[in-house]
């Protein structure tokens, strides 16, 4: 296992317009620990992901991985993987080749040769649990199977860190619960410091050691799992885990629109 | 948005994976076969039929059979005569450089709509559907006021020996400005459709804006640029108003196909004026066939989509 990022965030602020979509929010993730960003839509969650990536640009503050200051980094060269909602998968190149993707790409350190890439993808492939699958389209798999393969290709670059945004959103509750254990093991396996978004806080008490409650682009409490939820420090904290209890969930979120269902019944 | 707890949507929208519900829900009512009544449906098929028949196939075959009226002879020469040939000469240059420069036009415009936030993104969109709505006499009579003689910038290119009206360039840049919207009108809503997660993944993983291009933008939307080219295209190669404008029907050297046919069948030269009508309508065919091929391509792959999600 090579040695773990830490990942600190130094007042961070990010304004859309007139919303305050972040408000000067600091953070530390300490190297090896997988953390759950939870909250509401519209909670700023999302964002402050991308901002890690720099996949979006943010007002005030600043990145650092471990000691180096990536604020203005290029995402290009900030070397994380990053498992997106919806898979933003290769739709026209086969597991094999999106897996690859990363690596052929690279410019940075000796590029491998062709054969070390495929041995090297047909390997992340095994870890993910789709040995055989390499020749296969997107279409051709199913939801659960293309999230493996989009955190196989985000794997592939060794990257820094691990950020995955509402990485189980779009799957049906049995695989969703499937898969968010089989994260957990593979976390404890691999020991990369991981951040992800969730609004479903059965999600992070099952899997994160640390838990951030995000409401309205601020932070409101931030502990270990099991201390969040029994000793909840904020009203707000306290009332979004008492809803979280009804039936309640969001089906779809993104930057333009946020869906609220509520199930009858 | 925020729908009520009494509405009975809800629930049933939950069960489908959010981003293919509109797709997949316009594709299944897309397949719902009509129940209406026999003669309703032969009805409406043989109206059909019969106004294509009536008013499409029926004047083309007419192309073709006074083209041939005396003979295979005498359409060869009509499409071999010099002024033919120099006409031919010239709609394929004017088709392939107004096809490379929408190219050029329609990739960029549909990047920047697409892939970035900005305002009066609107606007633009209107802007690009302009020519469209413009009647090509229009589009043709702009050109001669800024470029013609008493134009705008008329004195100015007498003094420099430019000559853009009654030669080659007017009728480049009225055939670019008539066939501007084709590739930006079709990647623009393909694009979208695609959202730019895609190429957001590839940048993470450390690909330059070259690579993000080649490898993961160009592979999807490629059937649809082709097919915006080949319309692009027919279109340039028939364009008869905004060119007839700008082009001062010079023989020889600014008549193209669609204005050499005009002036032979003002000539009373019906076989020729047929003939050069002829070969028009075969490159229309042609292209037509092209096209067909794009959409299979675009259909072909739109149909093993849609067969997943209903397995999933």
């Amino acid at each position: 296992m090579r040695d773990a990022t830490s990942i600190l965030l130094c007042h961070i602020s990010k304004q859309f317009g007139r919303f305050a979509a972040l408000d000067g929010v600091t953070l530390e993730v300490r190297p090896g620990q997988l953390v759950a960003l939870l909250g509401p839509s519209g909670s700023g969650k999302t964002t402050l992901l991308r901002i890690v990536a720099g996949l979006e640009s943010h007002d005030a503050g600043s990145v650092h991985f471990d000691l180096e200051d990536m604020t203005h980094t290029n995402p290009r060269d900030r070397n994380v993987g990053f498992v997106f909602q919806h898979y933003a998968l290769f739709r026209h190149m086969t597991v094999l080749e999106n897996i690859s993707f990363g690596l052929t790409v690279r410019r940075r350190r000796p590029r491998l040769s062709k054969k070390e890439i495929r041995e090297r993808a047909l390997r992340l492939l095994e870890v993910v649990q789709l040995g055989g699958l390499q020749d296969r389209y997107p279409n051709q798999l199913s939801g659960g199977q293309r999230q493996r393969v989009a955190l196989a290709r985000a794997l592939a670059i060794e990257p820094k860190v691990l950020l995955l945004d509402e990485p189980f959103g779009a799957l049906d509750t049995k695989v969703r619960k499937e898969l968010r254990r089989w994260l957990r093991t593979f976390h404890d396996e691999m020991g990369i410091t991981t951040l992800f978004v969730t609004h479903d806080q059965e999600e992070a008490r099952e899997i994160a050691d640390v838990v951030v409650v995000m409401n309205r682009g601020r932070i409101e409490q931030v502990g270990a799992a099991h201390e969040v939820f029994t000793r909840p420090q904020t009203d707000f904290v306290r009332e979004f885990l008492e809803q979280g209890a009804s039936n309640e969930f969001f089906v779809r979120e993104s930057p333009q629109e946020n869906v609220l269902l509520r199930v009858i019944g | 948005m925020l729908s009520s707890p009494t509405s009975p949507t809800p629930a049933f929208s939950a069960a489908i994976p959010a981003r293919a519900t509109n797709r997949a829900l316009t594709e299944s009512f897309g397949r719902v076969v009509q129940r209406d009544p026999l003669w309703m449906r032969i009805g409406l098929i043989g109206a059909t039929l019969l106004f294509l028949l009536a008013l499409v196939l029926l004047p083309l075959a007419l192309v073709f059979i006074k083209a041939l009226e005396r003979g295979v002879h005498a359409f060869g020469a009509a499409i071999s005569d010099p002024a033919a040939l120099d006409a031919i000469r010239l709609t394929l240059f004017i088709s392939i450089s107004a096809v490379l420069v929408n190219l050029a036009f329609g990739l960029m415009a549909a990047w920047a709509i697409t892939k970035f936030e900005f305002r009066g993104k609107s606007l633009i969109i209107t802007l690009i559907d302009l020519p469209f709505s413009v009647s090509p006499v229009v589009s043709g009579l702009i050109f001669v006021l800024l470029f013609g003689a008493q134009g705008w910038f008329g004195p100015w290119l007498r003094e420099h020996h430019f000559k853009i009206i009654f030669a080659w360039p007017g009728i480049l840049l009225a055939t670019i400005f008539v066939t501007s919207p084709f590739v930006a009108r079709e990647l623009i809503p393909l694009m979208q459709a695609q959202g730019s997660d895609e190429e957001q993944a590839a940048l993470t993983l450390g690909a330059s804006g070259w690579q993000i291009f080649w490898r993961v933008t160009f592979p999807n939307i490629r059937w649809g640029l082709a097919y915006a080219l080949i319309l692009c295209n027919a279109r340039a190669m028939g364009e008869f108003g905004a060119v007839s404008v700008v082009s001062g029907h010079i023989r020889g050297r600014t008549n193209t196909l669609p204005l050499h046919v005009e002036v032979l069948y003002n000539e009373y030269a019906s076989t020729a004026a047929f003939g050069t009508a002829a070969l028009l309508a075969l490159f229309a065919l042609f292209t037509l066939g092209l096209k067909t091929w794009a959409e299979h391509h675009i259909s072909g792959k739109r149909q093993t989509d849609s067969d997943f999600r209903s397995n999933e």
